[in-house]
């Protein structure tokens, strides 16, 4: 079991894998992966604690039920999953600024936090509106040809790509 | 018997559990659950993330298309218009290169102790995903629906039989992964 320690495997083997557990997961349990609905139903779920059950009457939530359901113990799994993984290979280290970061931007702990904060706000937004994330429409989506995808995943690039060398080519 | 285990809520929770488990591993054996593999990609000096998902997509596409021809899976393709893929795309991809996880990889990179995930990126998300629900009202039926093709798949769009678009697709896909890993990223 010296593999499952191993620091990095080829990528193209941990993509073949994913498309493999793409297959199981259309299998046994009818579904594409994604990730991005067991945010949305999640901030439901923070708010009716604190407003209560009229919260479920947003239209929104009419629309994906605030109840915990397969993606997000999916998400929840990843957490694990990759925990296990990075401890299995000692690679696991509580950091709050990451190296690349660190180097051009600063070691700041607040400097990079919100930044992070602010950018998981837009993409949290933009997956929602766009109605699915990396995993739902940039993997799960294009392998199925869906026209909605392809186009998706495209723009997640266009858009990305575009942030980030404004970021770290003209900003910084 | 499958639509039993389809329908058996408890048992899926379970299931979707331990696929969660399986996905976070690959992931993080995969390199991506790092911010510096992440924001590589998007600064095209690193292509590791291409790598894993074109690869994902090749065998995924191949595979489940063969599974639905013999009958073992069912397809969901997504609904979508241009007003939702295209700028929900675009508004998606900025935040993208400003956190430098997305919400699969954000989770999972959590896992590994990244702080900023897990107290930046994770709890951004989740209120960019509320704040969508508020909009939504507002959105829906307009914008949301400009251009709108429904659960359109490519073979659909070009009314050709579905393998006419996936061996072509593949081949493809297989000859951009060899022109980057002979350019050496």
């Amino acid at each position: 079991m010296e593999f499952l320690r191993a620091e990095q495997w080829s990528p193209y083997l941990v993509g073949a894998l994913i498309g493999v557990l793409s297959w199981i997961t259309f299998i046994i349990s009818d579904k594409p992966l994604g990730c991005s609905t067991a945010f949305a139903r999640t901030g439901g779920m923070i708010e009716r604690i604190f407003r209560g059950k009229k919260v479920e009457e947003r239209p929104y939530y009419k629309k994906f039920a605030l109840a915990v359901d397969w993606e997000w113990m999916l998400v929840l799994g990843v957490i694990i999953g990759s925990f296990l993984s990075s401890h299995l290979s000692g690679r696991f280290i509580w950091q709050w600024v990451p190296g690349f970061w660190s180097e051009t931007i600063g070691a700041g702990r607040f400097a990079r936090w919100l930044p992070a904060l602010a950018g998981g706000v837009i993409m949290g937004f933009g997956a929602r509106w766009a109605g699915g994330c990396t995993s739902g429409h940039g993997i799960s989506g294009t392998l199925q040809l869906a026209v909605s995808s392809w186009l998706a995943a495209l723009c997640f690039f266009a858009g990305g790509i575009a942030s980030a060398m404004l970021i770290f080519h003209v900003l910084v | 018997m499958l639509n039993t285990l389809h329908g058996n809520k408890k048992m899926q929770l379970t299931l979707g559990f331990w696929m969660g488990i399986v996905f976070g591993f690959l992931l993080q054996k995969g390199g991506v659950t790092q911010y510096d593999i992440i924001i590589g990609q998007l600064l095209l000096k690193d292509f590791t993330v291409v790598k894993i998902m074109l690869s994902a997509v090749l065998v995924g596409m191949i595979g489940v298309h063969l599974l639905g021809d013999i009958g073992l899976a069912k397809l969901h393709p997504k609904a979508g218009s241009i007003g939702t893929s295209v700028i929900g795309g675009l508004i998606f991809g900025v935040g993208f290169g400003i956190l430098g996880y997305c919400p699969g990889t954000v989770a999972a990179a959590a896992g590994t102790g990244a702080l900023d995930a897990l107290l930046g990126g994770v709890v951004g998300i989740l209120l960019g995903a509320w704040l969508f629900a508020l909009a939504y009202p507002k959105l829906q039926g307009k914008i949301l629906s400009k251009v709108d093709f429904g659960e359109l798949t490519l073979p659909q769009l070009f009314k050709v039989n579905q393998w006419i678009v996936i061996v072509p697709l593949a081949i493809m896909i297989v000859l951009l992964l060899l022109l980057i890993a002979k350019a050496g990223l």
